[in-house]
């Protein structure tokens, strides 16, 4: 298993280090255009925040894989977790906002200790979309685990689960030796309670993201093959598929460098910009809130620790007013999002 | 004068063809374009075909195109290979199959 760029003490464990990089690189090809000109050239700079309707909670680092192309650079080694007083927080705002979905992630939010109680006390307020982002193999983990489809479906969670290709090859390949059995086995353990069948409440999405220095492909196409394969290969069935673009961000970023690939992934996100993209940009009606309670336009920024530009910056000083209409932080990553058909955590946003 | 006769920075420029001459460019394109899509074929499949043809005409442009469309649509390297053996083998076979008329020439002239 390899190991997070923090426990490797990478340069690129420093969000500053990967903001140089991204701000300053100048290549063969030239300079690249800077996101902030791209934007205005349609008159969309400065970007806007507009009505919140997505809270995305970040429960922790931690996690039980160490993908190659993690954005969050989560792995058993990181120990950033979310406190019960913290999710104290965040419940107060989840009760009292008007957001219609509330997005958990990680790491492996299912490793946070409080996970469950958070779980049981969010689904009080009456969300209307609650997601928790399952990595799949952590229900196959280790016996404690194990209920964790039953405690979803109590809970009424819509799962979203990473899986990035229906062959082992390629998957074990992203995300580590034995990632696909288990992930099959968590699949069928999550269709045999109810999720992700045809007529099923239950949802269960999947995350479709590239192994390697390109960009998705058609997110309905990839949805077909995926579904065709799954079924025929496995008898596992799904909702939807999203097709996400992986931002040139931590170890993504680390693998891009070390591949000799990033001067051309770069190009390949400029190349494919797309103006009709920006206006649906995640980070315009999302909020991220980080382990430890500070506020951001999406989990990106997050881990580039850019933070919100508002007065308020912590979920505890919380006020809708404030943050409503903020001008979102931005930085050459944010090609990422407006590449093609456009990505964000719920896939293709054209 | 460039050093080599291909660069793969020109294949970004293939649209440029267009610039010459309007009217043939615009028909190409529109016809390259409607070749692709989702017809009795999925354009997963038509991917492969124009791998597995820009092998068979030695298109370095063609090959640089469809491997990265092919990872775009999720085909795996294993598939990939496949369609260039089914490449090779017509183009192999081509050679092979023409022996019949070298046999057939011999046969006829030699005692």
């Amino acid at each position: 298993m390899i190991k997070s760029l923090h426990k490797r003490e990478s340069d690129l464990a420093n969000s500053n280090r990967q903001l140089e990089i991204l701000s300053n690189g100048i290549f063969q090809q030239g300079e690249l255009p800077k996101f902030k000109d791209k934007i205005a050239e349609t008159g969309q700079f400065p970007l806007k925040a507009k009505k919140l309707e997505i809270l995305q909670i970040n429960v922790g680092y931690m996690c039980n894989q160490v993908c190659e192309h993690c954005h969050v650079d989560a792995g058993p080694d990181r120990k950033e977790i979310m406190t019960r007083e913290t999710m104290r927080q965040c419940l107060e705002v989840i009760k009292n906002t008007g957001a219609h979905t509330l997005d958990l992630t990680g790491g492996a939010p299912e490793m946070n200790p409080d996970f469950k109680w958070f779980v049981d006390e969010a689904s009080k307020a009456g969300i209307k979309d609650f997601i928790v982002r399952s990595n799949l193999t952590i229900i196959r983990a280790n016996k404690k685990y194990y209920d964790l489809p039953d405690f979803f479906k109590q809970h009424n969670v819509h799962v979203i689960s990473s899986m990035p290709h229906w062959t082992k090859g390629k998957t074990d390949k992203q995300r580590g030796d034995g990632v696909f059995d288990k992930s099959i086995k968590a699949l069928q353990d999550l269709n045999a309670v109810g999720y992700g069948m045809p007529d099923s409440e239950l949802r269960l999405d999947l995350v479709y993201n590239p192994s390697g220095a390109y960009l998705p492909g058609n997110q309905a196409s990839m949805q077909k093959d995926f579904k065709k394969a799954l079924l025929e290969e496995f008898n596992i069935q799904f909702h939807n598929l999203f097709a996400i673009t992986n931002l040139p961000i931590a170890r993504f970023l680390d693998y891009l460098i070390a591949s000799e690939n990033y001067e051309d992934y770069m190009y390949s996100l400029v190349e494919a910009y797309n103006p009709s993209a920006v206006e649906s940009v995640m980070c315009t009606n999302t909020l991220s809130i980080s382990w430890d309670g500070y506020l951001y336009d999406c989990d990106f920024n997050q881990m580039l620790n850019l933070p919100v530009h508002s007065k308020v910056k912590h979920i505890k000083d919380y006020n809708e007013e404030l943050l409503d209409g903020r001008t979102i932080m931005i930085s050459q990553h944010c090609y990422g999002c407006t590449a093609g058909a456009g990505s964000s955590c719920q896939g293709s946003v054209t | 004068m460039q050093k080599t006769y291909y660069d793969p920075a020109d294949l970004k420029k293939f649209g440029k063809i267009s610039e010459w001459n309007e009217e043939l460019g615009s028909k190409f394109f529109e016809y390259y374009n409607s070749v692709f899509k989702e017809g009795k074929l999925s354009e997963r499949e038509k991917s492969l075909i124009a791998l597995a043809v820009a092998h068979t005409v030695q298109c370095p442009y063609c090959i640089d195109a469809y491997t990265g469309d092919g990872l775009k649509r999720g085909i795996t390297k294993e598939e990939m290979m496949e369609a260039l053996h089914v490449s090779a083998a017509i183009r192999g076979g081509a050679s092979l199959v023409h022996g019949v008329q070298m046999m057939n020439k011999v046969n006829k002239l030699e005692m």
